[in-house]
């Protein structure tokens, strides 16, 4: 066979379209959204949570996530006087259906309302094999439910507990901050059924966002912050038995 | 003495490594997904299918929009920051067609006592009550009006309630 120069020089053109073919992408759906202006994380006004589980409730009915199952859960915190820690925590149903009356007396009590931390640097997508979970551009870790394979490593990799794979697809679930309401200009579920205000959705590139001013001007601290992770939800005022 | 004497074999080979190439490069263009690679290692679509999840809570404002008089109610009283949706529930049906999805009745039985309900890990200055022996079992709108609880005293509004105790620590 005889490839000449002609042959290359017809070939190597060719070449070049597919592979641009490979690496187009289309646009944006939502045109009055534009992701590269937004940075999603979440306040947690933890003096303000009264646990009534309402926000549990809220994800469930928005987002069709099966019983026995949550994106997000409150748990309640006592922490024994001189025992901070080995604090006994609960959440009876995620706390779905409120608590009961503590059995414990004294101590601190006090509820940690708790969801995906949409970390900027996510153990959870790291380990993804097949590129099915990742950050999308406004910072929130999202699920390809059409490309997961369900192999549970994210499970395993998030620090927090907040994945968990569903029981009908067998792929891989967790809280996406209701990216179908906040990519519409609504609030997540869980903040807006929150009665007190405990839970406030957080734009951090929006200049004037109130979470600057809050952040700023509160002792707010992350989950894990040796894990380096990131996370975008900022708890005010959390006790250091928390884990 | 010619070097590329017996060249031919080696054009051979690297035909069957370009035919190779082009085929691995035109099943990957597809097999691959058009937004695959868009933002990163991860199919760009993928955010656009996540939100275009129908929405089941309407947001403050949809409400707001229409029942200004219980928008007028509640500033006079301390669930102002209630949100509508936070008692009454998901609306998103009912703002779509507001004529023939009506929102459920509430039972204020069931709903006050999930915020109210004395629990030592709520905030010391929320108020709470017992509910067993808080109003004698009447119902809680007998005296508070959900959307302005405080009492109105002017009223006729019966019961012995009157401690809103913190939690008991």
């Amino acid at each position: 066979m005889n490839l000449t120069r002609r042959h290359m020089l017809i070939l190597l053109p060719a070449a070049a379209i597919a592979w641009k073919h490979v690496l187009a992408g289309t646009p944006e759906a939502s045109p009055n959204y534009t992701m590269s202006q937004h940075w999603w994380g979440m306040l947690m006004d933890l003096p303000k949570c009264i646990g009534c589980g309402n926000c549990v409730r809220a994800c469930q009915a928005e987002n069709d996530v099966p019983d026995g199952y949550f994106r997000t859960w409150v748990e309640r915190y006592h922490v024994t006087d001189y025992d901070i820690e080995n604090p006994h925590v609960d959440s009876p149903d995620g706390g779905k259906k409120g608590f009961p009356p503590s059995k414990e007396e004294g101590g601190k009590n006090f509820f940690v309302p708790k969801l995906c931390n949409h970390c900027a640097d996510s153990p959870c997508t790291q380990v993804c094999p097949v590129g099915a979970t990742f950050i999308s551009p406004d910072g929130v870790v999202l699920v390809d439910k059409t490309y997961c394979l369900g192999c549970r490593y994210c499970v395993q990799a998030c620090p927090y507990g907040c994945r968990f794979i569903n029981p009908k697809t067998m792929t891989a679930e967790k809280c996406t901050l209701c990216y179908h309401r906040i990519t519409k200009g609504l609030t997540t579920a869980c903040c807006e059924s929150c009665p007190t205000g405990a839970r406030q959705l957080a734009d951090l590139k929006n200049p004037n966002d109130p979470i600057h001013e809050f952040l700023k001007t509160h002792n707010v601290q992350v989950l894990k912050p040796y894990m380096a992770t990131h996370s975008k939800v900022f708890y005010n005022e959390l006790d250091g038995s928390v884990r | 003495m010619n070097v590329f004497k017996d060249a031919g074999h080696l054009f051979r080979l690297a035909a069957v490594f370009l035919v190779g190439g082009l085929a691995f490069v035109g099943v990957r263009a597809l097999l691959v997904p058009k937004s695959f690679g868009e933002y990163g290692h991860y199919r760009g679509n993928a955010m656009a299918e996540v939100a275009a999840r129908p929405v089941n809570y309407a947001g403050h404002q949809a409400c707001e929009d229409c029942h200004t008089d219980v928008l007028e109610k509640k500033k006079s009283g301390k669930h102002v920051h209630v949100n509508c949706e936070a008692c009454h529930g998901p609306q998103e049906k009912h703002v779509d067609d507001p004529g023939s999805v009506q929102p459920a009745k509430l039972d204020t039985a069931v709903l006050c006592v999930r915020c109210h309900e004395a629990n030592i890990a709520k905030p010391k200055g929320f108020p709470q009550v017992a509910s067993a022996d808080h109003s004698n079992g009447l119902a809680c709108d007998t005296c508070h009006q959900p959307h302005s609880p405080a009492i109105d005293t002017g009223g006729t509004a019966g019961g012995t309630a009157k401690e809103t105790t913190g939690g008991t620590k």
